[in-house]
């Protein structure tokens, strides 16, 4: 076990620099989640710790060691990849024994490894088959299974879970936090999938375009989102993000302008974030904010709003419980004043209040 | 598509038995000239059943060749031609699954330039660069020997860019996997790349021996000893021109003989051969 430091980390191809130095600290025995929207380079950073990619400039460094110039076979990593990557001749034994054979590891504790593995991701009734005679899931399972027979130190996942179908997924995400719980050992996992981040992430760090945007528990990011991307990019649906002019108490944005719950951090231009389940539907209130609502969507246990707040786009999450309002009515909405957030308009910079 | 018209069906089995029989009707009245006396198969009409010189025919090709044309023995020739139809695919696939490894896998200075050298000689056949081959074989000696007889015919662009194409739709994270588990690039050649090439070899193997056992023009210019002709070319010095009557039915033994080699390798691997053309296993 190890950890794993990032220090201003750079990758470029050609003139085209597609990471922008990256400095993050992942403990040892976190299971971090990378997460981001495609071409965000999330699977080009992981890439470079399992020593597949050149690090152009920066350093990485497992545990003490730093393996920018490491071959990725003595770094102590082991990957799943998202098409498992399986060798299509082998048996699911010998795909799973491969490594520890050319480590020149003993047939017998081979053998015991590989039954061990096995057991625990239950595949010990397959072991004499091919790839092509198993499940998606099996398959996903003997990928688990090739890099657990490792011992590494650290565990790269590149979106593991993407080629299973919903179900299988939701499973997987289980047996994984279960088998992370177990060998306690450092994990980087990496997806576009917010549910996945969410739920697996002991912290986890949100990318876009080659930057990192914030790195924090789950509940930071979607609490204290750091940046506009990421209040964004996490939640569905997501915050509601109106840019507008604090003047005095109010916040004027599209065609009106709305009574601010509490004092802004500060006058002028600024972008408003709010949940969509961060506010109540309250009788008449003169200072609440009437939000003329458009479409309702019915999810079963919540009802989606969708509507126009003084012209501009906004979506409100209520329990399925209340009656539900119906196209063309006009809500009196009360914003919880602990969840405005405030960005800056044109950095996209939370703006602490 | 669920059809049932008997009279189509019919017409459709016509017309290919017609066609099965336009093929074999010819490899048939080879198969019975080989088997009767000379003068019964030079006698009109030939008769079409078979005879019952076929032991004393096909023994006395076999051992002594024909009595007025050439008079090497056809074991001979088919040994010889064996060697061609074998070294020939295991030379050419053994180069070329070497060099698409090195095209494909490894980045080299001028590596593209190197593969577009390799395919541009696709664009020659061996017809137009047989006078300097001849050449060259001939002043190294090479005449007359398996050496020259195979050597030139071994190096292959098919080969290698049929291998070039197998190789880049295996995913690259099977390297990648493959680099993680600690093998070197030897290493995932011989574990990873070589079993997953069966098939094709297998394929290729099939073509080429057919294309080693049926050359014609090489080992036409480089062979001139009876002792090293192929089976195609023995079939051809057979055939005297002249006033004096062609031995046939030695001449159509020869050929069924030349015959069945191809005929046996593409049945036995036939299971192989259709799995490397169609099936990659991924």
């Amino acid at each position: 076990m190890a950890s794993v430091s990032f220090r201003q980390v750079r990758k470029t191809y050609g003139d085209l620099e597609v990471i922008h130095g990256v400095t993050v600290e992942i403990a040892d025995g976190e299971f971090i989640v990378i997460v981001g929207p495609s071409g965000c380079g999330k699977s080009t950073l992981l890439r470079m710790v399992a020593g597949l990619e050149e690090i152009t400039s920066g350093e990485i460094a497992i545990g003490e060691r730093v393996v920018n110039r490491i071959e990725p076979a003595q770094r102590d990593i082991a990957m799943v990849f998202q098409n498992y990557a399986l060798y299509p001749h082998m048996t699911v034994y010998e795909n799973m024994a491969y490594g520890l054979k050319i480590a020149k590891v003993p047939r017998d504790e081979i053998e015991q490894r590989v039954q061990k593995a096995a057991r625990i991701l239950e595949l010990s009734d397959y072991l004499k088959r091919k790839p092509r005679q198993l499940s998606g899931g099996q398959r996903q399972r003997v990928a688990m299974g090739r890099a657990i027979v490792r011992m590494p130190k650290v565990y790269l996942f590149d979106e593991p879970l993407s080629n299973l179908d919903a179900k299988l997924r939701a499973q997987t995400r289980l047996e994984i936090q279960k088998l992370h719980a177990d060998l306690g050992t450092t994990s980087l996992f990496v997806t576009h999938d917010q549910v996945e981040a969410m739920t697996l992430a002991q912290r986890m760090i949100v990318m876009n375009a080659g930057v990192v945007e914030q790195v924090g528990t789950p509940e930071q990011v979607y609490l204290q989102p750091a940046t506009t991307f990421v209040a964004s990019f996490i939640g569905s649906p997501p915050m509601n993000l109106v840019k507008g002019v604090v003047k005095g108490d109010r916040f004027e944005f599209g065609v009106g302008s709305v009574v601010l719950p509490v004092a802004a951090p500060r006058q002028g231009p600024l972008t408003l974030g709010m949940r969509p389940e961060h506010a109540d539907i309250v009788g008449d209130d003169p200072s609440g904010w009437r939000l003329q609502v458009e479409v309702v969507e019915m999810l079963g246990a919540e009802r989606l709003v969708y509507g126009r707040l003084c012209g501009e786009s906004f979506t409100l999450r209520i329990d399925a419980m209340r009656p539900a309002p119906r196209p063309g009515d006009i809500l009196t909405l009360k914003e919880r004043p602990e969840h405005l957030h405030w960005f800056d308009s044109d950095t996209g910079m939370r703006v602490p209040s | 598509m669920v059809e049932n018209r008997p009279l189509l069906n019919v017409f459709s089995h016509a017309v290919l038995i017609v066609g099965v029989a336009l093929i074999a009707l010819p490899l048939y009245v080879a198969f019975v000239a080989s088997t009767h006396t000379l003068e019964t198969v030079m006698r009109t009409p030939m008769p079409l059943w078979p005879g019952d010189q076929l032991l004393e025919n096909y023994s006395q090709v076999l051992t002594a060749g024909s009595t007025r044309g050439s008079k090497a023995a056809v074991a001979q020739m088919l040994v010889n031609s064996l060697m061609m139809a074998l070294v020939i695919p295991l030379g050419k696939i053994t180069i070329s699954i070497v060099s698409a490894f090195a095209i494909v896998y490894f980045r080299f200075p001028l590596r593209m330039f190197f593969f577009w050298m390799i395919f541009v000689t696709l664009m020659l056949p061996v017809e137009v660069r047989i006078i300097p081959t001849f050449k060259v074989i001939a002043d190294l000696g090479l005449l007359n020997t398996y050496t020259g007889l195979t050597v030139p015919l071994i190096a292959s662009a098919t080969a290698t860019f049929l291998f070039r194409q197998f190789f880049m739709t295996i995913p690259d994270e099977l390297a990648e996997a493959a680099r993680v588990d600690g093998a070197g690039p030897m290493r995932f050649f011989r574990d990873i790349v070589l079993p997953l090439s069966k098939t094709s070899m297998a394929a290729l193997f099939v073509i080429q021996f057919i294309y080693g056992w049926n050359q014609y023009l090489w080992p036409l210019l480089v062979t001139s000893e009876e002792s090293m002709y192929t089976t195609v070319i023995g079939i051809k010095r057979m055939m005297v021109g002249g006033d004096a009557a062609t031995e046939w039915q030695l001449v159509m033994a020869t050929a069924i003989l030349a015959m069945l080699p191809p005929a046996l390798v593409v049945v036995l691997m036939q299971k192989w051969f259709v799995k490397g053309l169609v099936e990659t296993e991924k």
